[in-house]
């Protein structure tokens, strides 16, 4: 029987996380393709007597409910006639073309039919994409939203969760509930801690739609984003909705003051089981046309819980990227997806991040966990708490901000407790169940709600339920603040509902700063128009950034300088040409005087006489000299290796990295090189010695084993330049080598 | 509150007008105080936006090129005037399948008249006849 050939690496790849994913190719008749299906309509309007009769290849009469919606609020048709009359390239490249206003561009898409915006799209790369996202971004600077839950639904945890999320520079926070009835609680606990972490942050619960108005309209949320909607008829049904009354919604919420935006996505359709053979990404264009024609501020797209079945075809996360681009060209606020999980691997789910977080959207994720996975009820984020500081190491990399900045475990410890203390004191004024001191310790140091002790589950729903029912409003929860003595935090959430009265956050892109001042689409629009325009990371944002906690002052990392204890070298004169079966064994010009440790902490006078040791042992003599004029390791070993009888030097540097070198040999070709300075042991330098013997005598040793560590370079390479810096200070270029008297103390 | 062509309003409210704005009770922002809450002065309608607010607000969309947002704000602004209680019921009358024609056409009548609400009147209006058009009615009485 022929076995069939296995390869191992292929075996070794066959367990890798990416290969937990499923990869498809495009079966276009059930809707699984991205962009450019084969039944995706062609371009074309035909405006008459103020009226759209035709789009995209369908007349009036066969209009869909969605085509009707568009056709009558999505285009504007002003702009309409030029606009389609356009080549799609040619738009296409006013996208990236700096000279091209964020307006032109606007008022462009504002007369596209969803089939022309389609095609337009299908002209850009990735990077493409991403530059005009820059431009196109709304809001001048890039915020970031929060994701808020927990497992156990425990108000203590949410509202001190609330207010780290608002100290870490979350502009919004959203939570959701497992249990609906929650809602209440979870809404007004979100709401507490996030005026407790940062002033200003706005706040919303996602929640059955009915139930969401309600807590909206008791003060209880200050947005909110759950308005689905769908790109083809029977998905929309099946979210038992219409394009009409996704609309009203829209202004039943800023009739009370609330902001909201718009949800919709790519793949929501062929899940559903209603793609009908389109692009995801063609219905996803007729969602954001609908959000428009709705006269909703924004959206968040990005193919939001349904992520990954784009990314299990071809160009998913490039499709992706063009909805996130489509909805701002259209003017909307875009939050902007990267909040369900997205893939096994963190090599794809950070690569497929790039694509918002160094343009910038309105919100680079429409929820980024400040908890743990296991908390987040909103089906397993794809950033959660434990990757808060890959996210702020990035930030600093790549000089980007999503409006997040770095914090203090003893200022988190600090607001989280203070939240807790909040809702705690708000739940005893309203006569809800007691949130007891071992909550609140809890809360504030919790990792996930396995740190926190159970609730009686049964009461608190029948409080929640009451609390829905009755005429209590945030109005209560601020005088019950105010009474228990957080004046501070009351007077947050009543200039949260004083905003509702103003109205200056229902505009585009807008969240409010920690001064409660607004910044939006109006008063802040981006500006980019090239390199020096548009949003700079600069100043103290810029200075927040890169002041990670765990970045240290370099001066903290190598002792001060001093020579060795243990190790006295004296000069007596220049060093001379030997004769006979010697080894020579050159030193750095730091060695011992003012430095007196290698990278692996071995004293120098150690290091120095394992070599010696080791040459001793194979009964040949050794010089040591001191080499002034450089610290090249090279340069060292073979200054040694040209005063040497045999010819063969030892080259160490005060580091500790060491060769053996052999006169006449190219600098760069010696005999052996102990590179790895970290990984040295006594033993290593001994056998270095015993080698260099070997070859002074005319015998072929067996080179010094090294163990191979490359990760010691990524640990290490600050204290070796910091070190390696200190050699280079004592270079003497006018002073021979000199012959040095050893004498071990 | 009146908008002075000499001194016309200026975004963002909160900035720039903070103690011109009225609630829509029609007491000043500035009455909504710790104080005044604390004893009891301060209902519902104290923190609820006004139409005039809205419809500034609906004009610095548009100035800003927002056609869209402008017309969802003063749809909005009519909307103050409709009770919440209400306004959950037009959105349930109009989700898919939960009412007839006639239906849909007598809330259209009713809201517009009884809360001087043109746009949303028209708006359930519009929404009755696409539904008709498209199969999105109530199925056994029409």
């Amino acid at each position: 029987m022929k076995t069939e050939m296995r390869s191992k690496r292929f075996e070794r790849l066959r367990q890798r996380d990416i290969n937990k994913e499923v990869f498809v190719s495009e079966m276009p008749e059930l809707g699984l393709i991205v962009m450019d299906s084969p039944g995706d309509p062609k371009p074309s309007l035909e405006i008459r007597d103020g009226r759209i009769t035709e789009m995209d290849g369908r007349a009036e009469a066969e209009f869909d409910a969605i085509d009707r919606f568009i056709a009558k609020h999505g285009i504007n048709l002003t702009h309409a006639p030029d606009a389609m009359a356009m080549g799609s390239l040619e738009i296409a490249r006013m996208l990236v073309d700096i000279h091209v206003p964020q307006r032109r561009v606007m008022q462009v898409f504002s007369g596209l039919t969803p089939a022309m915006i389609a095609e337009v799209m299908s002209h850009l790369n990735v990077v493409e994409m991403m530059m005009a996202m820059q431009k196109m971004r709304q809001r001048k600077r890039p915020y970031d939203q929060a994701h808020v839950t927990n497992w156990k639904e425990n108000p203590a945890l949410v509202a001190a969760d609330a207010a780290e999320a608002g100290l870490r520079g979350f502009a919004e926070g959203e939570t959701t509930v497992r249990v609906a009835r929650m809602a209440p609680f979870s809404a007004l606990a979100l709401l507490v801690g996030a005026q407790v972490g940062r002033p200003g942050m706005m706040t919303q619960i996602s929640c059955e739609e009915a139930l969401n108005l309600r807590l909206a309209m008791k003060g209880l949320a200050t947005y909110a984003e759950t308005l689905s909607v769908y790109g083809t008829i029977p998905s929309f049904l099946d979210g038992d909705d219409t394009p009409w009354s996704k609309g009203i919604l829209a202004s039943a919420y800023a009739s009370r003051g609330i902001k909201s935006r718009f949800t919709s996505g790519s793949g929501s359709e062929a899940l559903m089981g209603y793609g009908m053979g389109f692009s995801m990404l063609y219905l996803e264009i007729r969602c954001l046309l609908m959000v428009k024609g709705a006269g909703s501020q924004g959206v968040q797209n990005g193919s939001i819980s349904c992520i990954a079945l784009p990314e299990s075809l071809p160009n998913g996360v490039r499709g992706v990227m063009a909805e996130n681009l489509v909805a701002a060209a259209l003017g909307l606020e875009v939050a902007s997806g990267n909040d369900a999980m997205s893939s096994h691997s963190q090599m794809r789910k950070t690569a497929k991040l790039m694509l918002q977080m160094l343009p910038g959207t309105d919100f680079v994720t429409s929820g980024h966990s400040v908890m743990p996975r296991k908390d987040n009820l909103f089906g397993g984020g794809n950033f959660d708490a434990e990757d808060m500081d890959d996210w702020l190491v990035i930030q600093r990399d790549m000089q980007v901000d999503t409006g997040l900045k770095p914090v203090r475990e003893a200022e988190v410890l600090a607001v989280r407790r203070h939240a807790a203390k909040a809702i705690q004191a708000v739940f005893r004024e309203m006569d809800f169940p007691a949130i007891t001191e071992a909550e609140v310790e809890a809360a504030t140091t919790a990792f996930s709600s396995d740190d926190m002790p159970d609730r009686e589950s049964i009461a608190d729903l029948a409080a929640a339920d009451a609390f829905l029912d009755s005429d209590l409003t945030a109005l209560d929860v601020v005088a019950a603040l105010a009474r228990a003595g957080f004046e501070d935090v009351a007077e947050n959430v009543l200039e949260m509902q004083r905003q509702r009265v103003l109205g200056d956050y229902l505009h585009t892109s807008a969240v409010f700063d920690e001064d409660f001042n607004v910044q939006s689409a109006v008063n802040t629009p981006n500006d980019y128009r090239g390199p020096g325009t548009g949003y700079r990371v600069e100043g103290k944002v810029w200075d927040d950034i890169r002041a990670l906690p765990q970045a240290i002052d370099p001066h903290a990392l190598v002792e001060d300088e001093a020579p060795d204890p243990g190790l006295d070298l004296a000069p007596i004169g220049p060093a001379a040409a030997g004769d006979g079966a010697e080894v020579v064994v050159a030193l750095g010009p730091a060695f011992a005087s003012v430095m007196n440790k290698t990278l692996a902490g071995l004293s120098h006078a150690e290091v120095l006489r394992a070599i010696l040791d080791g040459i001793a042992a194979e009964g040949v003599a050794w010089r040591v000299v001191k080499v002034w004029h450089g610290a090249d390791l090279a340069d060292i070993g073979l200054s040694g290796a040209r005063l040497c009888g045999s010819g063969i030097g030892i080259g160490l540097q005060s580091k500790g990295t060491a060769l053996i070198h052999k006169k006449g040999l190219a600098p760069l070709n010696n005999l052996e090189l102990l590179s790895m300075a970290p990984n040295l042991t006594l033993d290593s330098y001994f056998a270095l010695g015993r080698n260099a013997a070997c070859y002074a005598t005319g015998r072929a040793p067996a080179p010094v084993p090294m163990k191979v560590d490359n990760m010691a370079r990524l640990r290490l390479i600050v204290h070796t330049t910091l070190l390696h810096h200190r050699e280079v200070r004592q270079i003497d270029k006018a002073r021979s080598v000199e012959e040095m008297k050893v004498t071990f103390r | 509150m009146t908008d002075d062509p000499d001194r016309p309003f200026r975004y963002p409210l909160g900035q720039h007008h903070r103690d011109e704005i009225a609630t829509k009770s029609g007491r000043p922002l500035k009455d909504l105080d710790l104080d005044r809450i604390l004893s009891g002065q301060v209902g519902p309608d104290d923190v609820s936006v006004s139409a005039e607010t809205l419809e500034l607000q609906a004009a610095f969309a548009r100035k800003a090129g927002y056609g869209e947002v402008a017309e969802n704000l003063l749809s909005a602004a009519e909307m103050t005037r409709i009770p919440s209680t209400e306004i959950l019921e037009i959105y349930e009358a109009m989700r898919p399948g939960r009412s007839t024609y006639y239906q849909l056409l007598s809330l259209s009548q009713r809201i517009a008249s009884m809360y001087q609400a043109e746009h949303t009147g028209a708006y359930i209006r519009e929404a009755a006849e696409a539904y008709r058009d498209t199969g999105l009615l109530k199925m056994d009485e029409d």
